[in-house]
């Protein structure tokens, strides 16, 4: 039963974790630059909620809503400022740097606003869970939640990318941009509507992440974006399902090293997980391959 | 024959690293460290700068040797805080242990031997693995390499009595020390009562000693040879270079720099953790932000960039709490002023138009 | 590309030269009269700086921005909290008090760089640093400098291993074996589970010191689980484990921001044990939007209770909460009586601002060791000439959302 109980712990964990990875990747996969600052999209988000919800006293659908609209909105103005200008510079790590320094910008920016006091966050989810198993079982409500989210995020993502003009658009702009401006894509547009979807995804992951673990710092998104994007890249870097896959297993493994392993040291092994699977697979669960051309 | 086809193809890279006689960055350290030295002497400046002056050279030391990583060899590493925090908890533990058997001087040696060592294989065991992969899964697994090296040494726990090392990864009572034995490492409370040794003049003799390295090793037949794989490595192997000799030759230098830096760190303050401020992954990306700032492949932008943004957040602690605020700000405005294309044209522009009105004056003049 | 990097170096040469002024204006602000005469060491300056004000100036380092900024802002505003109320009751000794604080971003090298730059300003007194580590790290120079360096939270051993360095909280080792004694001497549990930080001094510090003494008494130590700084967001496994090994107590050596966290997921997962802390715990009942029901029935051994109702913690908390908004947690409560400890010290040497850095270092050593206050952390608090303070620890138990006596 402890077996089982930290499995849900880890798909718990592992489903944030997707969440954010997601966001993670779809910029990874059609912008092709790495958003350090993705993780502190969440910290913003969660303090919007917050404010929403404890402070203004609305109700949480409200916060959540206006959380994703703000976030979406900093998403796509963050790109045309900060990330846009340097899409053509002569190294891809100009825009990295970047983003780090948007990161510190929205971490600091917390800081002066919010203090650096712990905001306890109030579980948007206010369903209690389920019992199983004669109450040896327990599973959250917002555990059951997450999961649930982060699969219809995973599918409406894919109806969307294969399905629709946008998201034709920008498997095109993924693939090669001075290919898809020929065909008539407008790239400008499609690499916005990315971050507007990264960026709202990452609203979300922020109700949940805080809802789970309800404790908010200027610092909250710092970590679990780098568990993130160690997720993403572990279910291969710009692939969907390899986002949510990756997630999970990271999840899971972190909640079981911790258990049967050693607590101090389940850093290095969920670190370690990693590297092995990159040295199998060298380019994660789901990567693709590409070959190389002479 | 090979090393002639190597001059030909790298004749583009070197034009791009930027990189300009190594005569020139040797004069500029040690100018830039009689000034320095000048200030001190009489007495100008400020003991909070006199207090920068080491944290910023080793910074610089260790910008150069990822620059060899990323600008020379071309692979981006976010780990290498990592080999920073081995040369420094190798050598402040052997620092430990022979403070009082060997004199001063000697000792410092030595520490800085080891941990140079321990770097040096550190990286070259690292290596092997994390080279067989390519662009950011090797990035990742740099960083992860980084953080588990930092988990390790923060649940590691090092003592010596009289019958030798005792080692443990969960608790000092696990290590079942004599009375008198004396604890190395102490987990998270890492390292104490480390020797200060490193000082400013010190530094800037590594510094002299990584950049004569780095500077040899771009301008040697393996220097061409690294660099004709990072532009390309197809045509580089069917020319019969060894890929995965000279990248574990280009990686494992800069590791070993990296531990260089670490020795200065751990002698310059008597405390040592293995946190995240210390080591941690944002330190790497710190260290990155020196060197693509400084220019990828620069040797002398990396120490530049390194001392002048090691400063900056010193130099704003007048604005108080604004002060990181501004530091990310400027961090953005100055990276998209010195990458942007447009920002570049812009400023192409801008110089071709006073060249022109020089040029312009002088001739009605 | 040539240009481009012409014009950073030009971008940070024009920087450094800024940089240079920048060091030079901010040392002659304090030493106005002694920068043109003076090409001695830095110390030298300071200290002529020092005879040319009629001010005490007293510097306060700690994390004002990163993870820890809570800490560090708790210390340095009841710093600044103090010297306010010093002033406006006559002063130190008769001299108005000046406060300047200092971020270290919880980085031993830059907590180093704050002393420096507190230096240059003219201190000569420091309150802080407020963590173990980087309080370690100053001490190696304070000690050279001989300046009087009070540490309001630093609490690892080595700390105070200086006869300069004087602290106000209790030792990790005090409150280790402190917790121990208390909870075997009232039988409070047999059976105990540990959740600490593996990655902080402060947490692994008393937890050492605990098991030690926890086996001692006899006490069985069922489970003892660590997190990490970066992996402090899922406590289940921990919890778990302590649930599983049949601890009726858990004992929590950290701070509240994680231990909020901890009683949360306790709750979810409907584990009610007796939860016993140290005084890192303080400050959990007024993190913002807490449920406090969760806290009903935690135990914590500290010396301070930012609720308790006698004057001297109504009117800090008051004044506290008017200039800088929150509850004070125990940082702020050390810190403040740092300030009152110095100033009665000054007093009892007669100390005056315009003694040197070393000859009020001196005065104070002495000085420290005759005085008895009554402050926030203990009423008649006195210290040691090794720097240690003398002061019971009282623990308190929460008892509807507010901390009880549990004497």
């Amino acid at each position: 039963m402890s077996f089982l109980t930290s499995l849900v712990n880890g798909l718990s964990l592992g489903s944030i974790y997707a969440i954010i990875a997601l966001g993670y990747t779809m910029v990874y996969g059609i912008a092709k630059m790495l958003n350090f600052a993705h993780g502190d999209f969440i910290m913003v988000g969660s303090y919007i909620i917050f404010i929403c919800v404890s402070t203004a006293g609305l109700p949480p659908a409200v916060g959540i809503l206006l959380a994703i609209i703000l976030c979406t909105l900093l998403g796509i103005g963050t790109e045309k400022v900060a990330y846009k200008p340097l899409r053509h510079a002569k190294s891809n790590l100009a825009v990295l740097i970047t983003a780090i320094g948007v990161s510190y910008l929205l971490e600091n920016l917390a800081l002066l606003i919010f203090g650096a006091d712990t905001k306890s966050f109030t579980n948007v989810v206010t369903w209690p869970g389920l019992t199983l198993f004669g109450g040896q079982l327990r599973i959250q409500g917002v555990t059951i939640v997450t999961i649930l989210v982060s699969l219809a995020i995973l599918i409406v993502l894919q109806l969307f990318i294969n399905h629709t003009k946008n998201g034709q658009a920008m498997l095109a702009v993924a693939q090669d941009q001075g290919a898809a401006t020929l065909m008539g894509i407008d790239v400008n547009k499609t690499i916005s509507l990315t971050f507007a979807i990264g960026s709202g995804l990452a609203a979300i992951a922020g109700a949940l992440l805080c809802s789970a673990y309800p404790s908010l710092t200027p610092y909250t998104g710092a970590m679990p974006g780098i568990k993130a994007f160690v997720a993403a890249v572990l279910g291969g870097i710009g692939s969907i399902p390899g986002a949510m896959i990756g997630g999970l297993v990271l999840g899971i493994v972190e909640i079981l090293s911790k258990t049967y392993i050693s607590s101090q040291l389940s850093d290095a092994i969920v670190f370690g997980i990693l590297v092995v699977v990159l040295l199998v697979k060298p380019t994660g669960l789901l990567g693709k391959v590409t070959q190389e051309k002479v | 024959m090979t090393d002639k086809i190597l001059k030909a193809m790298t004749l583009k890279g070197k034009a791009a690293a930027g990189r300009k006689s190594p005569a020139a960055t040797y004069a500029f350290v040690i100018a830039a460290y009689a000034v320095l030295e000048l200030f001190i002497r009489t007495g100008v400046m400020s003991s909070h700068l006199q207090g920068l002056l080491v944290p910023m050279v080793y910074y610089a030391i260790v910008a150069v040797g990822l620059n060899i990583c990323v600008g020379i060899l071309g692979e981006l590493s976010l780990g290498h805080a990592g080999f920073m925090c081995i040369g420094a908890f190798g050598s402040a533990v052997f620092s430990l242990l022979t403070d009082g058997v060997l004199p001063d001087g000697l000792r410092f040696l030595f520490a800085f031997l080891v941990g140079v060592a321990l770097s040096t294989l550190f990286g070259f065991l690292i290596g092997i693995p994390v080279l067989r992969l390519n662009g950011d899964y090797l990035a990742i697994v740099t960083l992860a390499f980084g953080e588990i090296i930092k988990n390790l040494l923060n649940a590691l726990y090092l003592g010596i009595d009289e019958n030798g090392l005792h080692a443990s990864l969960s608790n000092q009572m696990a290590l079942g020390l004599s009375p008198d034995g004396k604890m190395l490492i102490n987990g998270a409370m890492g390292v104490t009562g480390t020797p200060h040794d490193a000082n400013f003049t010190i530094s800037v003799v590594v510094l002299l000693i990584a950049l004569f390295f780095a500077q040899n090793l771009v301008h040697s037949k393996h220097g061409r040879a690294i660099m004709a794989i990072r532009d390309n490595r197809i045509a580089a192997e069917s020319i019969g270079i060894n890929i995965v000799r000279y990248k574990m030759q280009a990686f494992t230098i800069s590791a070993a720099i990296a531990g260089a830096a670490g020795v200065l760190f751990s002698h310059n303050i008597s405390t040592l953790q293995a946190t995240s401020q210390n080591f941690g992954y944002n330190v790497s990306i710190m260290i990155l932000v020196y060197v693509v700032l400084g220019g990828i492949g620069n040797l002398r932008g990396s120490v530049i960039a390194a001392s002048v943004l090691y400063l900056l957040p010193e130099l704003l602690r007048g604005l108080n709490k604004y002060r990181m605020l501004i530091y990310s700000i400027v961090l953005i405005a100055v990276m998209i002023f010195n990458w942007a294309p447009a920002a570049i044209t812009w400023r192409e522009n801008l110089a071709a138009k006073i060249r022109a009105g020089r040029h312009g004056r002088k001739e009605n003049a | 590309m040539k240009k481009t990097s012409r014009i950073i170096s030009a971008v940070m040469v024009s920087a450094m030269a800024v940089s240079m002024l920048a060091g030079c204006g901010s040392s002659s602000t304090g030493s106005a009269s002694s920068t043109a005469a003076s090409t001695a060491a830095a110390s030298a300056d300071t200290e002529s700086a020092a005879a040319s004000g009629a001010t005490f100036k007293i510097g306060a380092i700690g994390p004002l921005t990163g993870g820890a900024a809570a800490y560090g802002n708790a210390v340095c505003n009841a710093a600044e909290l103090a010297a306010k109320e010093i002033n406006a009751n006559g002063g130190m000794n008769g001299y108005q008090v000046e406060v300047k604080t200092e971020d270290d971003e919880l980085d031993n090298q830059k907590s180093v760089n704050a002393y420096n730059t507190l230096k240059d300003w003219g201190m000569q007194m420091l309150v802080g640093p407020t963590t173990s580590a980087c309080s370690i790290a100053v001490s190696e120079y304070t000690k050279d400098d001989n300046m009087f360096q009070i540490t309001p939270s630093g609490s690892a051993v080595d700390c105070v291993k200086y006869d300069n360095v004087f602290r106000v909280c209790f030792s990790d080792p005090a409150q280790g074996t402190a917790s121990a004694d208390y909870i075997a001497e009232h039988q409070l549990a047999s059976k105990i589970g540990i959740i600490y930080d593996s990655s902080d001094v402060y947490s692994s510090g008393i937890t050492q010191n605990f098991v030690t003494e926890a086996q001692a008494k006899g006490l069985t130590i069922v489970s003892q689980e660590a997190f990490t700084a970066d992996n402090k967001t899922d406590f289940s496994v921990q919890l778990q484990k302590a649930k599983d090994g049949g601890a009726d107590l858990v004992f929590l050596p950290i701070y509240y921001t994680e231990a909020s966290l901890i009683l949360q997921q306790a709750n979810t997962m409907g584990y009610k044990p007796t939860f016993f802390g140290c005084d890192g715990l303080d400050g959990i009942l007024s993190v913002d939007n807490f449920d406090t029901s969760l806290a009903e029935g935690v135990m914590l051994l500290t010396p301070f209770a930012a609720d308790a109702d006698d004057d001297l913690t109504r009117n800090f908390v008051a004044a506290y909460e008017k200039d800088y908004g929150g509850t004070p947690n125990q940082f702020a409560a050390d810190s403040y009586d740092a300030m009152y400890a110095i100033k009665a010290a000054v007093e009892k040497a007669n100390i005056t601002p315009d003694m040197s850095v070393s000859d009020i270092c001196e005065a104070m050593k002495t000085a420290m060791t005759q005085i008895t206050i009554d402050g926030l952390t203990s009423s008649g608090m006195t210290w040691q000439a090794s720097g240690e303070p003398n002061k019971e620890p009282k623990a308190v138990i929460i008892k509807n959302g507010a901390y009880v006596s549990a004497e």
